[in-house]
Order: C-alpha cells, then sequence, then structure tokens
C-alpha cells in the first residue's frame, strides 16, 4: 500500500518535471545547454571556493595553494569592515551599524509610518554621527575619533542614510515646486533636476573634492567624506523628485480641487490629501532607488574615501597579504548583495501589499 | 498640481482669469503665476547665493594666481594619455586632450550599449523560454549583477584583465587571446580601402528604402539588399585578420588595453543585466490573450512574436532602455578609477595640472548634457516610430 502511494507521488512530481525540461526539441537542447554552463562553471569555483581553499593559516601557505584564500579574510575582515578606526572603541562603529539598520528595518515596516518614524530619523543620524565622533559631540564622555579613521560599512552606512534624510524632504519639495502653478518655481525646479540629472556622479564628486573647498567663506573646512555627503545629498535629491513627481502625476486634480472646496489651505491640501496618496504610489520606487544608492555610495572610492569598496581595495595592498581581490571583493560584494537583495525582495513585497489594499 | 497657494485676489493675475488678454507680457505674466514678487524675491535670493560662491571660489583663485576662462585650452598640455584614436602627445593643447577624452568616452559607451542591447535582450528572451533551470540560471545572473555596485565589478574586472597570463601562456580561442597586454580580436581588413564598399553598401540601402517607400515593393528586399552587401564586400576583398602568436608577442590589428576591455565587459555586465529585466517586464506585459487570440488565427510562434508580441512590448521596452543607455554613458565615467582615459579621467589630469578646476567640471557637465541630449533625441525618433507603426497598424 504504501509502495504504491510513494510511486504515485513521485511520479506526480517527476512527470511535469520531465517535461518542462525535455519536452520539445527546443526545450531539450536549452536544458542540455544549461546543464553543460554549470559543469563549466561550478566545478571550478566548487574548488576554488571550497576545496582548494585555505581557511586558516599564512599567507605562504595561501600562495601554495590554488585556491581562494579566506584566512585573508579572518586577518582582514576588521580592516575592511571599520578601516582604521581604534581596536578599543571598536563597539562604537558595531552600535552605529547596528542602529542604521535597525532604522532601515523600523522604515520598512508600513505599521511603523507615521511622524514618530520621521523624528526618528534625524534624532538617530544625530546621536549615530556623534558615536562616530566622539570628543565634544558627545560631551567629552567618549574620545575622539578623528575622521580619517572611519572607513568601511559605516562609513557605507552613513553617507547613504544621511543623504537619504536630507535628499527625501528635499525632493518632495522640489517635486511639489515642478507641480506648481507659479512659472518662477517651476523654472528652478526643471533646471536643476535635468542638470543634475544629466552629470554623472563622478562629476559631482569631483566638484565636492576640487571646488566646493574653494566656495566656502574663508576658513571654513570642511572633510572630504563632510563635502561629499552634501554633494550627494543634492545629486539624488533630483533622482528622487522625479520618482516623487510620477507619484503626484497619478493623483488626479479632483482631489485638491475637493479639498480646496473644503477651505483647506496649500499645505494642509498637500499634507493631508496629495502627498500621502502620491507617496503611496511610487513607494516601491523610492525604495529601488534607494537600493541603487546604496550601491552608488560605493563611488566614494574613486575620490580616495574609505568606503567599504575602498577598504577592500586597499586591503589587498598590505604587504603581509598582497593582491588577494577575489577574496576582498568576494567579501564586499557579499554584504553589498545581502543588502541589496534584502531591500529588493522588500520592494516586492511591498508592492504586492500596497496593490492588495 | 494647478491650486493657488491661496485666494486670487482682485489684483493677481490667475491662471484661468485672463483669456481676454493677448500678448506677450501678459502670457508671460500668466505663466509665471500667482505670488509673483515672492517668486522674483527666491529667484534673485538663489542667483544671489550662487553669485557670492562665486565671488569666494573667485578669491581663492586670486590666491592661487590662477586667472579663470577657457584660455588654457589653447595652451600646451605637459602630460601622456595611455590610448588615443587620434594622434595625442604631451604638447599637444589641452583642447586636443580633451577631445581624446571625449572620444574615448564615445568609443566604451557606444560599443557598451550595442553588446549590452543584445546580451540583455538574449538574456531576457532566454529566461522566458519556460525551461525552468534556463529560467533560474538567468534570474541568478540579473540578481547578482543587479545587487553588487558596478565600481566593485569593474575592479575586479580590471584585477583579472591584468593578472592575465603573458603571450605565449595566453587564453586564446576563436580567434581571440587574453592577454595580459590586451585583448586581441579578429580585425576585418580591406586592402582595397573601405571608402568604396561603404559608400556602394550605403546606396543599396537608400535604394532599398526609397523601393519600400515609394515603389511599395516590401517582400524579400532586405535578404537581397544583404545578399547584395556581401556580395560587394566580398568583392573588395573583405578578410579577417586573426591574430597569432609570432615570436614572444601577439600579433594583430586590433588590440583592445587591458583597462578598455574590463571597463566595457564591466558596463555590458552590468548594464544587460537591467535590459534582461526590461525586456522580461515589457513581454510580460503584453496580456495573455492577445497571444491566444493570434494562435486560434494561426500564426505560427514567430509571427506571433513578430506581428502581436514584440510592437506592443517595445512601446514598454524602448523608453526604459533609453534611460539604460543615458545610465551605461555616464556611468562610463568610473573609468577614471581604473586609468582608462576617458573624458572625465583626463579632465581630472586637466585640473591637477592647471588648476582650472571650474572650467573642467563645467566642460565635463556640458559634455555629457550634451551626450544625454543626443542620445535621448535618437531614441526618442525610435520610440516614435515604434509607436507609430502600432497606430499605423490599428
Amino acid at each position: 500500500m504504501s509502495v504504491i502511494f510513494m510511486n504515485y507521488r513521485s511520479r506526480d512530481l517527476v512527470a511535469p518535471l520531465w517535461r518542462s525540461l525535455a519536452g520539445g526539441p527546443l526545450n531539450t537542447v536549452l536544458t542540455l545547454a544549461s546543464v553543460l554552463m554549470l559543469a563549466l562553471i561550478l566545478p571550478p569555483l566548487i574548488h576554488w571556493a571550497i576545496t582548494d581553499a585555505v581557511f586558516s593559516g599564512t599567507q605562504e601557505e595561501c600562495r601554495a595553494a590554488s585556491g581562494a584564500c579566506w584566512a585573508f579574510l579572518r586577518a582582514k575582515a576588521r580592516f575592511i569592515l571599520f578601516a582604521f578606526y581604534p581596536g578599543e572603541h571598536l563597539w562604537r562603529p558595531i552600535l552605529v551599524i547596528v542602529t542604521l539598520l535597525g532604522l532601515m528595518l523600523a522604515s520598512a515596516l508600513p505599521r511603523l509610518w507615521g511622524p514618530a518614524l520621521i523624528l526618528a530619523w534625524p534624532v538617530t543620524l544625530a546621536l549615530v554621527w556623534a558615536l562616530m565622533a566622539g570628543g565634544t559631540w558627545t560631551g567629552g564622555i567618549l574620545a575622539r575619533v578623528s575622521l580619517n579613521d572611519w572607513g568601511g560599512l559605516p562609513v557605507t552606512l552613513l553617507v547613504w542614510s544621511t543623504c537619504m534624510a536630507f535628499a527625501f524632504p528635499a525632493a518632495v519639495l522640489l517635486a511639489l515646486a515642478r507641480a506648481s502653478d507659479m512659472g518662477g518655481l517651476r523654472l528652478i525646479a526643471v533646471t536643476y533636476i535635468e542638470v543634475m540629472r544629466a552629470i554623472p556622479m563622478v562629476a559631482i564628486l569631483y566638484f565636492a573634492m576640487l571646488i566646493l573647498p574653494l566656495a566656502l567663506p574663508q576658513g571654513v573646512i570642511l572633510d572630504k567624506l563632510i563635502r561629499s555627503t552634501i554633494m550627494v545629498a543634492l545629486f539624488w535629491t533630483a533622482y528622487l523628485a522625479e520618482v516623487v513627481r510620477g507619484g503626484l502625476q497619478t493623483v488626479g486634480p479632483g482631489q485638491a480641487e475637493a479639498a480646496q472646496s473644503l477651505g483647506l489651505g496649500y499645505w494642509r491640501i498637500m499634507q493631508l490629501v496629495v502627498l500621502p496618496q502620491a507617496l503611496r504610489q511610487v513607494i516601491p520606487g523610492l525604495v529601488n532607488l534607494g537600493i541603487g544608492f546604496l550601491l552608488a555610495t560605493s563611488l566614494l572610492a574613486v575620490i580616495g574615501a574609505f568606503d567599504l569598496l575602498n577598504t577592500a581595495r586597499a586591503s589587498t595592498t598590505d604587504t603581509q597579504w598582497l593582491g588577494f581581490y577575489d577574496e576582498a571583493y568576494a567579501f564586499a560584494a557579499l554584504i553589498y548583495f545581502l543588502l541589496c537583495y534584502g531591500g529588493s525582495r522588500y520592494s516586492r513585497w511591498l508592492e504586492t501589499r500596497l496593490r492588495r489594499r | 498640481m494647478n491650486i493657488p497657494l491661496r485666494e486670487a485676489g482682485p489684483n493677481e493675475a490667475g491662471r484661468g482669469q485672463s483669456p481676454h488678454r493677448r500678448g506677450v507680457i501678459p502670457a508671460l505674466v500668466a505663466w509665471w503665476g500667482p505670488r509673483p514678487y515672492t517668486q522674483l524675491a527666491l529667484v534673485l535670493v538663489i542667483l544671489a547665493g550662487l553669485w557670492l560662491l562665486g565671488q569666494n571660489i573667485a578669491a581663492a583663485l586670486e590666491k592661487a594666481g590662477i586667472s579663470p576662462g577657457f584660455a588654457f585650452l589653447t595652451r600646451a598640455a605637459s602630460f601622456q594619455i595611455g590610448e588615443s584614436v587620434i594622434p595625442f602627445s604631451a604638447g599637444d593643447t589641452y583642447l586636443r586632450a580633451i577631445g581624446v577624452g571625449v572620444i574615448n568616452t564615445l568609443r566604451v559607451a557606444a560599443v557598451g550599449c550595442v553588446l549590452a542591447a543584445f546580451l540583455g535582450t538574449a538574456l531576457g528572451v532566454l529566461g522566458l523560454m519556460g525551461n525552468p533551470l534556463l529560467t533560474r540560471l538567468v534570474r541568478i545572473y540579473v540578481e547578482l549583477i543587479r545587487n553588487t555596485p558596478l565600481l566593485l565589478q569593474l575592479f575586479f574586472w580590471i584585477a583579472l584583465a591584468r593578472n592575465l597570463p603573458g603571450p605565449k601562456q595566453a587564453v586564446h580561442g576563436g580567434g581571440i587571446w587574453l592577454t595580459n597586454r590586451g585583448v586581441y580580436v579578429p580585425a576585418p581588413v580591406v586592402e582595397a580601402g573601405w571608402l568604396w564598399p561603404l559608400l556602394a553598401s550605403l546606396a543599396v540601402i537608400i535604394a532599398v528604402l526609397a523601393l519600400r517607400r515609394f515603389a511599395g515593393v516590401r517582400r524579400g528586399t532586405w535578404p537581397v539588399a544583404l545578399a547584395l552587401i556581401a556580395g560587394l564586400f566580398w568583392q573588395a576583398g573583405l578578410a579577417f585578420d586573426i591574430p597569432a602568436l609570432k615570436g614572444l608577442n601577439v600579433r594583430g590589428r586590433l588590440v583592445l588595453s587591458p583597462e578598455y576591455a574590463a571597463l566595457l565587459v564591466a558596463l555590458v555586465v552590468k548594464f544587460s543585466a537591467a535590459i534582461a529585466e526590461i525586456v522580461r517586464a515589457g513581454i510580460l506585459s503584453v496580456p495573455e490573450g492577445q497571444r491566444e487570440a493570434a494562435r486560434t488565427m494561426g500564426l505560427s510562434d514567430w509571427q506571433i512574436m513578430r506581428l502581436v508580441i514584440l510592437p506592443q512590448a517595445l512601446r514598454v521596452i524602448v523608453p526604459l532602455t533609453t534611460s539604460v543607455f543615458l545610465d551605461l554613458t555616464k556611468d562610463s565615467s568610473l573609468a577614471v578609477a581604473i586609468g582608462y582615459p576617458d573624458l572625465v579621467s583626463v579632465l581630472n589630469t586637466t585640473a591637477n595640472t592647471t588648476g582650472q578646476a571650474i572650467e573642467a567640471v563645467l566642460i565635463m557637465a556640458g559634455t555629457f548634457l550634451m551626450l544625454n541630449l543626443g542620445v535621448a533625441a535618437l531614441m526618442n525618433h525610435y520610440n516614435r516610430r515604434v509607436a507609430l507603426r502600432g497606430e499605423g497598424r490599428r
């Protein structure tokens, strides 16, 4: 009895699979081609990453082996993640990473969307910057750590979240300006958005490096990291504004007219009627843009700021462990991948959830 | 959102209030809209802010002894450029150096757009073939590429390109040699020169277009034209120069530098993933009913694809692909991170050697603005054609 049952079950599972893989000549060819490709890629990859790899040991042992040198990561992971941040204060960047990831998670839950969350962003960011910097910012309780020693994942997350926190409200204002009935305002908004969107981010970073220091009043000196954060925030504002504008266009004019006839003023109409509907429409788009921005923070490496990608690259130039590019980049790629893949899965989940409503 | 900020007063020219007034100035006033003086004040404040920053910059430049302006463009540049299509050596003008950079940017962006479009379309279509194994493989590729930074991938490719074996142990196959000195690819060669066969081909294409347009001949025109063009090149003696190992080095006419090859591969891989997603979404956007209806009418799979699915899918695909091409062109500026002398890289060197940073950034912004407008105009033209074709067949 049980044998018949098993047989029935397995045929039920196997037959459709067989049909989908080998039904028809074209399908069979595609399956064979896929298997051939896997056979070409997988064995060397497994040999490199696992069977021939060195998991612990010295540089010499790594050089002798043909596989990956994971021992390199054991030695350099701290540098890749935190750069030169002093060892006895390492709990601070760790806390920063945890706090910022927590803030992102909290922002991801539709249940928590509200004024409290909007307030939580600037407060958390101020605390986190103070925690990283120490010194006078924390009233002298924590030791000061120079910006030169910052690096790795906390810098990537800090730049990303600070720029987002500035750019999002600015983008809403810019989108409203572009959609307003005031010609002068529209002109300013359109010029800003189109110029920013046409130039590459690298050019913006060079502007932050070369020109912004000259444009500041005499005696004001900002660190490279701060300058690029300011410029990148201004840059992202234009991209976010276009997405928000797309949301504004989905809200029919009747909504605002109805609210106006109730005697509401412009800002109340926007706050209570138009923006909630408009933003809801484009949240998945905003999340996707946010993921793109997280990847784009890696461009800070071009101007020599120590973000996650640049620490990974710098770790390969250590004379003790020279030239283990693949391992360093694989490690950084894994972190970026986990953050961004998680984000894109979340965006898809949110899209179906919002559509269901 | 045409909502006045407050109730329009009797003296204010609201938008809908002035149909009876005509002329340029009333139109301008109507366009400028409500709260005219507040707006004017805002514009002035912004201009004043920019002027103040400009003053700071001018003062800083004066202190450094740099005179602003574009006069430096005609001065001699003291640096070398790694690779160049037009001849360049130290001592040529900065203008020429920037020209080299523009050509290098165009060279990698144009080839990158074409290859990314082909690879992306192939991946998008393969992922929809209904083969579960292949679909999974395409998904893994797309997710892996999309969720890691382009610059990281670029660093990976350049490390790979620089660590390739020397010519003696080079990896080769199909006439392509991968060495640490560059990538050698087969080059088409016409001994008698390219001019006449190209001109003749152009004439054939124009003739075909004229035939289709004015004589209404449609069936079989393109295969005949292709055969004619192939014959033309065969007559002219088209041959392929296949790279080969000669002595200690690989000899070939077409060598891609490691930097160019790495940048091209990085851009193509990254943006093919984006295009694959767009193609997938475009084809899926055509309702299933369309396919079923076409099948009931007895159309073959190929006809369904060409006549029913593609015309509708292209309307989704083309505008989105336009912005991918623009992103690719802008992201080719990451070249500066690996030492490929593109426009941004050359301008960076220019700014460092002359101190004319503002002019350099202005040229950078201006050139990319023009490139963007150019690509957008080209793609909009194609987009209109795609849309019109759909309209015409309705």
